[in-house]
């Protein structure tokens, strides 16, 4: 319920930083569709940890080292609002001024999503299936076995 | 959810509106916010609200997950095969201007078409989680 409510408020705040989309994404997304999902997994699991076998010094190690690195690569990043920054240099200005002759559409971040980044988004589509192939593979196929017993045991 | 009377109709109510919304995200992204994605999700959540209050036998009996499996590759299919049409029109991979006599047009028509697989994949594959959380959680309780 939590991690909805912040997703509501982010996609408030994504408005009011006029990314209209980004907002349309986190509230359908965030405050939807993965609040259900997350619902479900808590139904599917125990109320108990079962006692790990693992080390636990190593992960530590591991997520102090990359946070130190992204915490270096941070004070990299320029200032929010800095109309100097490399992203708006780049490609973002002919994005922006030549979408309309171009593309002919008038909402750009879908001119840059789906024609100029056309690549992109296939690869994301892409990543979608997959990654909606490896959850039915894990939890579809344990399934199928379960009704395979049974029916095995009513044969018997 | 049997005797959720007010709960069972308010969402009879809200489900043709949600899905009529997705469909108008789906064909006016060109225009204002949204597109294939945000459209998928929201039509998607349409049917997840269906199954969690009518039972997911009800949900299932609307969209077979068999026909979901076809749906999610099928959307990624018109995408590539979007993007190849352009390779054989004379373009390159996933250039639209290809598409029809004017550039502007061909783009027109190329982002709708693959915005459509966008919204199918992405609206199938989230039914089909639903469905197996929903179910996976009703084979280990029976």
């Amino acid at each position: 319920m939590l991690f909805s409510a912040f997703s509501l408020l982010s996609a408030g705040l994504f408005v009011a930083l006029d990314a209209v989309d980004v907002a349309f994404t986190e509230a359908a997304v965030g405050a939807g569709i993965s609040t259900i999902l997350a619902l479900a997994t808590l139904a599917l699991t125990g109320a108990r940890q079962e006692a790990g076998t693992h080390h636990k010094v190593a992960p530590l190690i591991v997520v102090i080292i990359t946070g130190s690195v992204l915490i270096y690569a941070s004070i990299d990043i320029p200032p929010v609002g800095d109309s100097q920054a490399p992203s708006h240099l780049h490609v973002a200005p002919r994005y922006l001024n030549q979408s309309m002759k171009e593309v002919g559409i008038p909402n750009v971040v879908t001119s840059v999503l789906a024609s100029y980044r056309g690549y992109d988004t296939l690869g994301e589509v892409t990543v979608i299936l997959t990654a909606g192939i490896g959850v039915l593979a894990l939890l579809g196929g344990r399934r199928r076995k379960k009704e395979r017993t049974k029916s095995g045991d009513k044969e018997e | 959810m049997e005797h959720h009377h007010i709960l069972r109709t308010i969402t009879k109510l809200l489900i043709p509106i949600i899905l009529l919304f997705a469909l108008y995200v789906q064909f006016h992204g060109d225009f204002g916010p949204g597109g294939g994605f945000q459209a998928g999700v929201i039509f998607g959540s349409g049917i997840i609200l269906y199954g969690i209050v009518f039972g997911l036998d009800k949900a299932m009996a609307v969209i077979p997950p068999s026909v979901l499996r076809v749906l999610a590759a099928l959307g990624v299919l018109l995408y590539g095969g979007v993007g190849l049409t352009g390779i054989f029109l004379g373009g390159q991979f996933l250039d639209y201007s290809v598409l029809a006599a004017e550039p502007t047009k061909g783009q027109h028509l190329g982002i709708l078409l693959i915005e459509l697989g966008v919204g199918t994949t992405v609206a199938a594959i989230m039914i089909l989680l639903f469905f197996a959380f929903a179910g996976f959680n009703r084979e280990e309780r029976g």
